[in-house]
């Protein structure tokens, strides 16, 4: 079977000054899935993710996207390539369909088919009636939900999203993952960067977990919790010094532990009813995969 | 399973005009939410140094280097309104949109480069600095300034000088690390330029060192194109004063393109 990969990193190396951002990395992203980039803050996600649109350059590795070779070829790859950013950049005192029409023009779309290609954007993004309205009038929602319909203008084959809904309400960041499910049934690829675990686990086909710049595991949510933190995992509640007992016992029985901040979760408890302590019974998650690889302790 | 990358290459070149369009294209739609108060400044402006100078100089020296002074000033700031509507804009607006607007990262990630970035931006700016400097010349002929068939020439100095301070405000935004450095800039670098332009006072009355030193002014180039272009030219001065315009703008949209380049791709 051959797949053809829509990004393809090897051995990326890049440094700020004395600060290794991306160390080493690897990447596949094969055309038409949603790969999910997993990692705490400082992990190196937006500085692969400028990478991938040359607005970074490696200093040492290969990168290709959509075949191209970065960053010489870069250009013709970006003309494929839509990147909704962390930070919200839409020009505040134009309209909706403001912005929309000049990202059109920036994307060469062809002029008979720029109104077409406005309506279409607007329709996925839920603001026809807002068309109008100011940036700086609209909602957080609204305005996140157009930075991503202004990457889709010019249907793009590849999709690049920074943290698509970092700081926003539970109910409008469903609403975003709505819209980027249904560009995903679309075929679309999507490499996309979290570090809300939820959002990787319900969205990515495959997942990497990033951390110190470079990759510590990848692939489907599922498989990566079985692999790493079993099936089951005992929650034990308790006061600080019956956690730290706990955990301290937990480990000389021979499981992984994490801390939650208000109980210890021992991990792969599946099928050790004998050795396992007391507690409540749960089925292990992709933030006990998160915790155990990337570390408990915030740098 | 083998793994292969997707081959369907298109190239694209330098300096292409559907990326230099796009750049425009969001000027133009963005100036038309703020061309009223920029109007209104390039306006009010030069006409308030019209009416301080003219009337309040023009009650001293009736004459001044063989001109009324309403038409030596008229003439005069309109490369000051050049000044006023390239450098500053390009300056501040730059640095807005690279650090706080954050737009040119936007830019970026669509299929335009820097060098098309920059190019279309100067370009942009050198528009405006086209239209707004006549300002001052049309408000002059309402003071009696008089009409003449050399003023059609003034848009396209106007152009070409605001073209060059574009360039010049875009590569110090470049270079700049924080918007509170522009003061050194305005205070040692423009503020000087500006006062020895022969656009208030001619420099023949300044010291000789000064004379020699204005003649690295791209601003008394453009007083001095500017005004002749009104009253009649003088041919090789002329084309030698268009020369170093033309000159140094080239070479400040390279110093403005490897400024932004650096900042913007790292």
């Amino acid at each position: 079977m051959s797949t053809e990969l829509a990004i393809r990193l090897r051995g990326i190396v890049k440094r700020y000054g004395p600060i290794t951002a991306v160390n080493g990395l690897d990447l596949d992203v094969p055309e038409g899935t949603c790969v999910g980039l997993l990692g705490p803050n400082g992990a190196g996600k937006s500085t692969t993710m400028r990478l991938l649109t040359a607005q970074a350059i490696a200093d040492e590795g290969e990168l290709e996207v959509l075949g191209y070779r970065l960053p010489e070829e870069s250009k013709p790859a970006r003309a494929q390539c839509g990147v909704t950013p962390q930070i919200d950049n839409l020009d505040v005192t134009l309209t909706v369909e403001q912005n929309l029409l000049v990202f059109a023009h920036l994307y060469r779309i062809a002029r008979h088919e720029r109104r077409a290609a406005i309506e279409r954007a607007l329709e996925m993004a839920n603001l026809v009636d807002r068309r109008d309205s100011r940036v700086d009038k609209l909602s957080g929602g609204m305005r996140r939900r157009l930075l991503i319909a202004r990457a889709l203008v010019h249907r793009p084959r590849l999709v690049l999203l920074d943290e698509p809904t970092v700081g926003l309400d539970p109910q409008v960041r469903q609403e975003l993952w709505a819209l980027i499910d249904s560009l995903r049934a679309q075929g679309t690829t999507i490499l996309m960067s979290t570090h809300y675990i939820e959002e990787a686990q319900r969205l990515a086909d495959t997942v990497m977990i990033m951390s110190h710049g470079s990759a510590v595991a990848s692939g489907a949510p599922a498989e990566l919790v079985v692999e790493h933190a079993g099936r089951e995992a005992i929650e034990v509640y308790g006061s600080p010094a019956k956690l730290a007992e706990a955990e301290r016992d937990a480990r000389a029985a021979g499981f992984q532990t994490r801390r939650t901040g208000t109980s210890i979760s021992v991990l792969g408890v599946d099928g050790a009813d004998g050795r396992a302590p007391e507690g409540e019974r749960r089925a292990a998650n992709l933030e006990d995969v998160f915790v155990l690889l990337t570390g408990e302790e915030i740098e | 399973m083998a793994t292969r990358s997707v081959a369907r290459k298109v190239t694209l070149g330098r300096l292409e005009r559907p990326a230099i369009t796009g750049v425009l294209v969001r000027e133009v739609v963005n100036f038309s939410s703020y061309w009223r108060s920029a109007t209104f400044s390039s306006t009010v402006e030069p006409t308030v140094y019209l009416l301080a100078f003219g009337f309040g100089f023009g009650s001293l020296v009736s004459t001044i280097g063989g001109y009324d002074y309403v038409d030596f000033v008229g003439t005069g700031v309109v490369a000051t309104a050049v000044l006023f509507s390239s450098a500053f804009p390009a300056m501040f607006g730059t640095f807005v949109k690279y650090q706080f607007q954050r737009t040119y990262d936007a830019i970026l990630a669509a299929p335009v480069d820097t060098e098309e970035l920059v190019t279309a931006e100067a370009l942009w700016i050198a528009t405006r600095a086209g239209v707004y400097g006549n300002v001052p010349m049309i408000v002059a002929i309402f003071f009696g300034l008089e009409p003449s068939w050399g003023m059609l020439l003034v848009p396209f100095i106007a152009w070409i000088a605001g073209f060059g301070w574009a360039c010049f405000g875009i590569a110090i935004a470049g270079y700049a690390k924080s918007i509170e450095n522009f003061s050194y800039v305005i205070s040692a670098v423009l503020t000087p330029l500006f006062l020895v332009a022969g656009t208030f006072f001619p420099i023949e009355g300044l010291p000789e060192w000064a004379q020699v030193l204005a003649q690295f002014n791209p601003l008394y180039h453009c007083v001095e194109l500017v005004r002749n272009a009104v009253f009649g030219l003088e041919g090789w001065e002329d084309l030698v004063s268009l020369g170093v315009l033309i000159a140094w703008g080239l070479f400040l949209w390279r110093v403005a393109i490897h400024a932004m380049q650096r900042k913007l791709v790292n």
